[in-house]
């Protein structure tokens, strides 16, 4: 007793009382033991055998689960996809945390704008998660990325006036909303000409439209083009039927040997007229610019979006991180040395580059490595908007994301294999940063 | 369909719970006092105090219905039977755990006839007693029963059924259009997609590509019709290749309305609708489909998500067009209960899920919007006659309808989100290449086992 007491409240030398020292671990031990090391070792030996499709153990098939990860094509675009997550994320995030760094040193507020850019930190990926899928929804009433996309193109191009409206088959009509629509026949001025079209909107018809009337007379080539459908069905298939509404503003352009030579506009009855036109015949053309479909924005969470726009995401997420994290370090640069290279003329670029930038590599490796450690396991956030991105949800797979899937499928053979082989990517990463850590210790 | 399907389908589900809850405590009150006195309570036993556990997966409206069901059962033996709904929706890997774990619940109830066929495999099931097996065969017919089956022994008792063959229509989008009939075959059944879409909706059909098991559902009714019976059967079981020609013949069919942007509009927006998203579009206001493919179930999409559309006035359904007349067929999916454990309760327990009582407990409690394919149930016990129809089309078919084919395929293959038949077929709506979706499909088919 007496003994301890004079060593004071630290305890023994080093090597007495071991025991006082273990017990204190001893809870941390057993949950890194239960929850960490036996679920490991059990994943490794689990991932050599192959399951029943209740999941229960079926045989030994050693390394064939990871064959499997490679073999099949949608987990091989998993690897593929991580592959890009890593070259593309840690490199992208560090460099945005360095440019947020170096430019709040420099603004007032700067604690207001490095709060901001922190923030997306505090929130649960999940809800971020949530968010961004709202942002990428399709349509512009809901999505904030299309509702911008839309505004800014509908700004510099017109709308088409009938974007559902087409010829109903081919007997009057050859082309396409693209190329527009022209008639098979040639017309001349007398008989008045009958150009049917379906698909409009019935329930709602735009005031550009009215009761269609098909012309008696008129001088030169005459016509009628109209919405050959009524509410409620019924009516002569091309004729025009009372209910049946006259497509005003349509442009029609007459056609003499592939060119235009004549161009007038539909009024709300339908009815045109080509008064110029009265010997010869003609084709009739309705040009494209009636039929084009709307922009509809970007299809961000399409196949060929998908992962950039899950990556944005994470991105929005991590680059305030960084820019704390790279900003405590640029804290500890000796001022002088800043200073004195100031005085003896250097430019902030060259500030920059030769003082700032070396001094500072330790703490970008370390962001780095973090973040690489991170993205190899990236899960939540690709999870939650694969939810809403439907059919190409598949290209933005990443490892995790298999991995959970075969869990749930009761593959859990082929998800310790995944999980294993993360396990193993991710162990040169960690590494390299206890490496550090020690080194900056001693 | 599988109820593990994902978060968005999770979700639905349980607004759709939330929702029909409300609706639904009058048809509760009148489902206490279901009949099952007299003759079949004295031959249910007396099993008083004897407890056992069931594992299930419904939860809400459709929980209260089989709840309704077990409160007869031991009003009349004096048993307590525990039922629990497996956490997460996913009944397949809770039960999968608890029975590799050794600790299986006494009943479980099972939608994959795959599972049934395993655990029986593995000798965890227990078969039905002669009783029960009785029960199941006089009510009902030969077709449920080998779907219960395993080895010439029957484990399992066919309970809530759905019927997937029902195609649902926009009645106001129909008369506008000027459709009196529905389409009873393929051909009217585009001719009039065609008309919907002359008449100025855009997207005649909603096609829930979003979703690749409402795709599976698509095709297997198509498969069904074009190849018949026996063929799906052999697919089912991969004894064919999905190479077959049989197969390419479906696929073309489905082509038709697939690959037309007419009646489908473009694949890139029919591939990121969900499935609730396409009973949204048909029976919203300002409609933009007049038609949506699904099940029985769709039903319930539309009363949870409080739609505007009146199923059975403005949100009616016509049986999935036949093709090249076929003979009538259908789709059907299910829940099958199953034993673990040799307690005599619960054998007494299956027995009585096999009965028309039973069966009548199960529906007639509103708002679950369940059917059962029991065929000594008067369509009359349906709280209303949309749901007696299409439980009487169910029955009527006798043996000559499938269970749902991707629901007894390995859920590798037929049950996961962005993975086999489900991914596969969303490409094949988004490309419309035949040949390269057969290979995909018979490559994935292989690799699942």
């Amino acid at each position: 007793m007496s003994d301890r007491r004079r060593h004071g409240p630290r305890g023994g030398a080093p090597g007495e009382k071991r025991w006082f020292a273990w017990l204190f671990l001893a809870p941390a031990l057993v949950m890194v033991l239960a929850i960490l090391v036996y679920p490991l070792i059990y994943s490794i030996v689990r991932s050599l055998f192959s399951d029943t499709p209740t999941g229960a153990v079926k045989s030994f098939v050693g390394l064939h689960n990871y064959h499997a990860v490679f073999a099949d094509n949608r987990s091989l675009q998993a690897v593929k996809n991580n592959v890009y997550w890593i070259v593309v994320v840690p490199t992208l995030i560090t460099i945005l945390g360095l440019v947020f760094a170096v430019l709040t040193e420099r603004i007032r507020w700067s604690a207001v704008f490095k709060t901001v850019l922190f923030m997306p930190m505090a929130i649960s990926a999940l809800a971020s998660g949530i968010t961004f899928s709202l942002i990428y929804a399709d349509q512009p009433t809901r999505g904030l990325g299309n509702a911008i996309a839309i505004g800014v193109h509908d700004t510099f191009s017109a709308s088409h006036p009938y974007p559902s409206v087409q010829p109903r088959d081919t007997t009057v009509f050859v082309g396409s909303a693209k190329t527009g629509y022209t008639t098979r026949q040639k017309y001349s001025a007398g008989t008045p000409v009958l150009l049917p079209l379906v698909g409009l909107n019935l329930t709602k018809p735009p005031s550009s439209t009215a009761q269609a009337v098909a012309p008696t007379s008129g001088t030169g080539v005459v016509g009628v083009v109209w919405n050959d459908f009524r509410l409620g069905g019924g009516g002569q298939l091309g004729a025009v039927d009372t209910g049946e509404r006259g497509l005003g503003g349509i442009p029609v352009q007459a056609i003499q040997d592939g060119k235009v030579v004549a161009t007038t506009t539909a009024s709300s009855n339908g009815q045109f007229s080509f008064s110029s036109l009265t010997s010869g015949s003609y084709g009739l053309r309705l040009p494209p610019s009636a039929f084009g479909q709307p922009f509809n924005g970007f299809s961000w969470l399409g196949p060929s979006l998908i992962t950039p726009a899950i990556m944005s995401v994470y991105l929005w997420i991590y680059a305030g991180f960084a820019m704390v994290l790279i900003a405590a370090g640029m804290a500890a640069i000796p001022r002088d040395a800043l200073e004195a290279a100031r005085v003896d003329g250097a430019t902030e670029w060259q500030v920059f580059r030769r003082i700032t930038a070396p001094l500072l590599t330790p703490v970008l490796l370390v962001v780095f490595v973090t973040l690489a450690i991170n993205v190899l396991k990236v899960f939540d956030v690709v999870y939650v908007l694969q939810q809403v991105a439907g059919g190409s949800a598949g290209v933005a797979d990443v490892l995790a994301v298999t991995l959970f899937r075969d869990f749930g499928n009761q593959q859990y053979g082929l998800a310790s294999a995944i999980g294993v082989l993360l396990v193993v990517l991710v162990v040169p990463a960690m590494i390299l940063n206890i490496r550090r850590f020690r080194r900056d210790q001693t | 369909m599988k109820r593990r399907i994902s978060f968005t389908a999770m979700v639905a589900m349980t607004a759709l719970g939330v929702a029909a809850c409300g609706g639904s405590s009058a048809g509760n009150s009148a489902t206490g006092g279901t009949p099952t006195a007299g003759s079949s309570s004295s031959s249910m036993g007396h099993f008083n105090g004897a407890s056992f556990t069931i594992l299930g997966q419904w939860t809400g409206a459709e929980q209260q219905a089989f709840q309704s069901v077990l409160d007869s059962f031991d009003k009349a033996t004096g048993a307590s039977g525990q039922y629990s709904a497996a956490a997460g929706g996913d009944e397949a890997s809770v039960l999968g755990a608890k029975v590799n774990g050794g600790n299986p619940p006494d009943v479980a109830f099972v939608s994959l006839p795959g599972a049934l066929e395993q655990y029986a495999k593995a000798g965890k099931l227990i078969a039905l007693n002669s009783a029960a097996q009785q029960a199941v065969s006089s009510n009902y017919s030969n077709e449920w029963v080998t779907l219960g089956s395993y080895n010439g022994k029957v484990y399992g008792v066919p309970f809530d059924a759905s019927n997937k063959s029902t195609v649902w229509y926009n009645t106001k989008l129909f008369s506008n259009a000027g459709i009196s009939t529905p389409p009873a075959d393929w051909t009217s059944f585009i001719k009039d997609a065609q008309t919907l879409h002359d008449s100025g909706v855009r997207t005649p059909i909603s096609v829930g590509g979003g979703d690749g098991w409402t795709l599976t559902d698509w095709f297997e009714n198509v498969y069904l019709r074009t190849a018949g019976t026996d063929m799906y059967d052999k697919l089912t079981k991969h004894q064919i290749k999905w190479t077959d020609p049989s197969v390419t013949k479906a696929l073309t069919t489905l082509k038709q309305v697939w690959g037309d942007r007419n009646l489908v509009g473009s694949p890139s927006s029919a591939l990121k609708v969900p499935f609730t998203g396409s009973v949204d579009n048909t029976f919203k206001a300002n409609a933009t489909s007049g038609i949506v493919y699904e099940a029985s179930f769709v039903a319930t999409t539309i009363t949870g998500d409080k739609l505007p559309a009146k199923v059975g006035e403005t949100a009616k359904f016509f049986p999935f067009p036949a093709i090249n007349g076929s003979q009538p067929t259908l789709e059907a999916a299910g829940d099958f209960a199953v034993a673990f454990s040799n307690k005599p309760v619960v054998q007494a327990f299956l027995q009585y899920v096999a009965s028309p009582e039973a069966a009548k407990a199960l529906v007639s409690s509103a708002g679950s919007g369940f059917i059962s394919a029991n065929k000594n149930l008067q369509t009359s016990a349906y709280p209303d006659a949309t749901l007696g129809q299409l439980a009487q089309q169910l029955v009527s078919v006798g043996d000559n309808f499938r269970f749902d084919m991707s629901d007894q395929e390995p859920s590798a293959f037929g049950g996961t989100p962005n993975k086999g038949e489900w991914a596969d077929l969303q490409s094949f709506l988004g490309n419309g290449n035949v040949s390269a979706a057969q290979s995909k499909l018979e490559r994935d088919a292989a690799a699942a086992g």
